[in-house]
């Protein structure tokens, strides 16, 4: 219900408890740290960059580490893993795995080398296997391609571009016999030849190969072809094995993936804790640490550091102009909620916490867009299992399902109300299956069938969202004791609407648009004239207040006064409180209807299961969507636009900011 | 020439269906192409990008929903279908603002998706700012497919 308030906390203490203390601190999350005092000749602060980067290189090893693991032997997740949250771990764990630290860190970094390693050899696999490639063609030369000759003779080998035969061969080189040729190998696009002339006429012979496109081949090596290709494909075979080892290697090594995890938050937390250190203001043998901490807080944080440590702790006030970080407390009904302010923003300075307006509202609009009792009771059902099975979620997840449970509920509400379970499921399956005319009755009415009166009534809740939102405005401006603002902006518009509400009411063209059973009497138009021109010349009188120049302000006033289409257009954008509730009827009745369509028989039974169960998941994933994305949106631009800057800072702890594991200062409680 | 009512109470029907959901089917393929991108760089911000693709489908809904509403009223789901051509002409009428307002809202619903998509995708912490701005262009989707609503509903009702 709440913004806390905030003080400046400063822990003075010996430097020798410095780690502990912090470690304490950083588990217990209610100190958000900053930097209040200035560095002097006697107190300055340490420059811990270079450790604070050595922790954070083993995360990324470690996470690394924990990726590779990942790719070769898959973590067995299943679906709600995700909201199972982070393993609970008590202090004492963290300070034992001390004593693994280098030998967890050296895994990690093992891990990555044999990954590198089959990396490597994959690459060495490929470059060995294009090397037997080219080889091919030679495997009948039984001398090594890199032979050059013997003492009065040379030898040529190399190849030629299209397919050539031992006679053409003969005829190109016949200038310069003795010659001895062998075409090792041909095809289409090149022969191997091999070409063996005396010494003196080997320029000549070089020549006339050349002039038909001989080039010597790309590699050279001093073992024939087929010995060679042999020493290829075992060194493949060594590569293989090498990476079939590393691979055993890291399979073995997965054995250690909780400690590795262990070892990223371990180091994340310690890089965390020496970023704090780094804003501590420090002596020879002394440091303080200054931050925020919560009124509520006070006492636990002081207890847990007195108890174990010798410390001075000390208080003050934060001053008007600070930017002080919002921390919001609300009960466990609104508390939900406090993600959807968040996700707008926190409240702004001097502005009161506006969840459980919201939360009362949010519920309300939630169930009215969904309203169906069956789809309702699902959700709920759903999200209590979920909440029931993972007792130890994260906070924003635990939040998300909290308020889907809460929404549930309402929607089981507005389904009753308005006669709605699986749409007219009831009626649908008592016709077909039973023939009967079995129904459970609206406990109001049926929106479909009565549509206007559904847009009145959400037009009235429209109406009742938008007079909180400037109700709360005029408690703000109570609470800032600023009591013209509240007469000049909050009353004004007040008597401005009411007025024209009860004018419009009092006419009878407007009863029957709405299909209302009563028309107020001619006096009440009287009445509600009389207090729409006076809220409306109260606006046009003070809304331009801040110019000083007369006619200015009256200018201002009356385009103030014309915000009241505002009003109208605010009011209309309730009708999808409606449109939603009717979508979701609607197509669930469409759904049934189409369930039924083959009768009464067995088939007509087995054909409903199927239909009735994936289209009515198909109607709550959408339409869940739908009342969410409305409902938020009611709130952000309806109701926050009457009463709602935002734009504060929320609190943020010196906390203990894990993936895998959360250490907790308070088992048993937390 | 009396026949005719109930040819233009479905061609009416079959255009709030029609158009609605081709509106909305071009609008969820782009927002799903932008999405897709988003994925390859970070895949945990899936939750996320599919609630922005999937909020310009809801007009093919509507437009279904329209449908729905008329066939069952002139009697083409069960019933009898004897309505008269000035009947026909006025569900015709009733069904276009959910039909056009259907089309063109869903198109520049999935533009603005698109955009919200891309500030999900650079700043994930302001995901409830980016899902209002589609929802924003949807109202006027809402607004038509309330007064295709009442209008069919006051049609079926009338006497003529």
């Amino acid at each position: 219900m709440a913004v806390l308030q905030m003080q400046h906390i400063s822990i003075c203490a010996l430097k020798k408890d410095r780690k502990k203390i912090l470690e304490l601190l950083q588990r217990m999350e209610m100190i958000e740290i900053c930097d209040v005092m200035k560095e002097d000749i006697l107190f300055q602060k340490m420059d811990l960059s270079n450790s604070k980067t050595i922790f954070e290189k083993n995360v990324s090893i470690a996470n690394n580490a924990l990726e590779i693991l990942g790719s070769y032997v898959k973590e067995d997740k299943s679906m709600l893993s995700s909201f199972s949250g982070r393993t609970v771990t008590p202090p004492a764990a963290y300070d034992s795995f001390r004593s693994k630290y280098e030998e967890i860190l050296k895994i990690a970094k093992k891990i990555s080398a044999c990954a590198k390693q089959i990396a490597e050899a994959k690459a060495e696999i490929i470059k060995l296997q294009e090397q037997l490639e080219m080889l091919k063609p030679w495997l009948n030369l039984d001398i090594p391609i890199g032979f050059k000759g013997t003492k009065s003779t040379v030898v040529h080998i190399g190849t030629l571009p299209n397919e050539w035969s031992e006679e053409q061969l003969y005829m190109e080189l016949a200038s310069c016999m003795p010659v001895h040729l062998e075409v090792i190998s041909k095809s289409k696009e090149q022969t191997c030849a091999f070409v063996l002339c005396m010494k003196e006429v080997s320029e000549q012979v070089i020549e006339n190969l050349r002039r038909i496109g001989f080039a010597k081949p790309s590699y050279s090596s001093k073992i024939a072809p087929a010995a060679y290709q042999e020493e290829l494909s075992d060194m493949i075979l060594k590569m293989q094995q090498e990476m079939e080892d590393a691979k055993q290697l890291i399979i073995k090594m997965s054995e250690q993936r909780d400690n590795i995890k262990f070892l990223a938050d371990y180091d994340f937390m310690r890089a965390e804790k020496y970023e704090v250190i780094g804003h501590l203001l420090q002596t020879r043998n002394v440091f303080v640490l200054t931050g925020y901490i919560a009124e509520r807080d006070k006492s636990a944080v002081e207890e847990a550091l007195n108890s174990s440590f010798d410390v001075a702790v000390s208080y003050s006030d934060v001053s008007e102009d600070e930017d002080v970080p919002i921390k919001l407390q609300n009960n466990a009904f609104s508390k939900p909620i406090e993600s959807v302010i968040e996700a707008y923003s926190a409240p702004g300075k001097g502005e009161a916490d506006p969840t459980v307006p919201v939360s009362l509202f949010y519920y309300m609009f939630y169930g009215l867009m969904f309203s169906d009792a069956g789809y309702g009771a699902l959700m709920s059902v759903a999200c209590a299992i979920i909440l029931k099975k993972n007792k130890n979620m994260e906070k924003g997840a635990k939040n998300m399902i909290q308020m889907f449970f809460y929404c549930g509920l309402a929607t089981i509400f507005w389904g009753v109300i308005f006669g709605s379970y699986f749409g007219d499921a009831v009626d649908v399956i008592a016709k077909t299956f039973f023939n009967s005319n079995f129904t459970i009755p609206a406990l109001w009415f049926y929106p479909s069938s009565e549509p206007m009166r559904m847009l009145t009534f959400s037009m009235l809740l429209g109406l009742i969202h938008l007079f909180t939102g400037m109700g709360l405005k005029g408690l703000q401006f109570v609470r800032q004791k600023d009591y013209k603002g509240l007469v000049y902006d909050v009353i004004s518009w007040y008597l401005l609407l009411i007025g024209c509400i009860l004018a419009l009411l009092s006419m009878q063209m407007f009863a029957d648009i709405l299909g209302l059973s009563f028309v107020l009497p001619a006096i009440c138009s009287m009445i509600g004239a009389v207090l729409a021109i006076v809220g409306g010349s109260l606006i046009i009188l003070t809304n331009g207040r801040e110019s000083i120049n007369p006619f200015k302000r009256i200018l201002k006033g009356l385009y103030a006064l014309y915000g009241v289409t505002g009003y109208l257009s605010d009011v209309l954008s309730y009708s999808r409180l409606l449109a939603l509730g009717l979508a979701t009827g609607v197509i669930g009745s469409v759904i049934n209807k189409m369930g039924s369509m083959a009768g009464g028989s067995i088939a007509g039974v087995v054909l409903f299961i199927p239909v009735f169960i994936g289209g009515h998941l198909l109607n709550i994933a959408i339409n869940a969507l739908g009342a969410y994305v409305h409902t938020n949106r009611l709130q952000y631009v309806e109701f926050f636009g009457k009463f709602y800057e935002g734009g504060g800072r929320m609190f943020s702890p010196f906390n203990v900011n894990t993936k895998y594991y959360k250490f907790k200062e308070k088992i048993n409680n937390g | 020439m009396d026949k005719l009512g109930i040819v233009f109470a479905l061609l009416g029907a079959a255009l709030s269906a029609l158009l609605a959901g081709s509106g909305s089917a071009v609008g969820v393929g782009m927002a799903g192409e932008a999405a897709a991108g988003v994925i390859t760089e970070d895949p945990s911000k899936f939750g996320k990008v599919l609630i922005l693709q999937l909020l310009p489908g809801t007009q093919g809904i509507y437009g279904l929903l329209i449908a729905f509403i008329t066939l069952s009223q002139i009697g083409i789901i069960g019933g009898s279908s004897d309505i008269s051509l000035v009947k026909g002409l006025l569900y015709f009428g009733a069904c276009l603002p959910m039909a056009i307002v259907g089309y063109t809202s869903a198109l520049h619903q999935a533009r603005v998706s698109v955009a919200s998509i891309a500030t999900v995708a650079k700043k994930p912490e302001q995901f409830g700012k980016a899902m209002i701005f589609p929802a924003m262009v949807e109202t006027y989707a809402i607004l038509a497919l309330l007064v295709s609503i009442l209008s069919i509903v006051g049609v079926g009702s009338l006497n003529i």
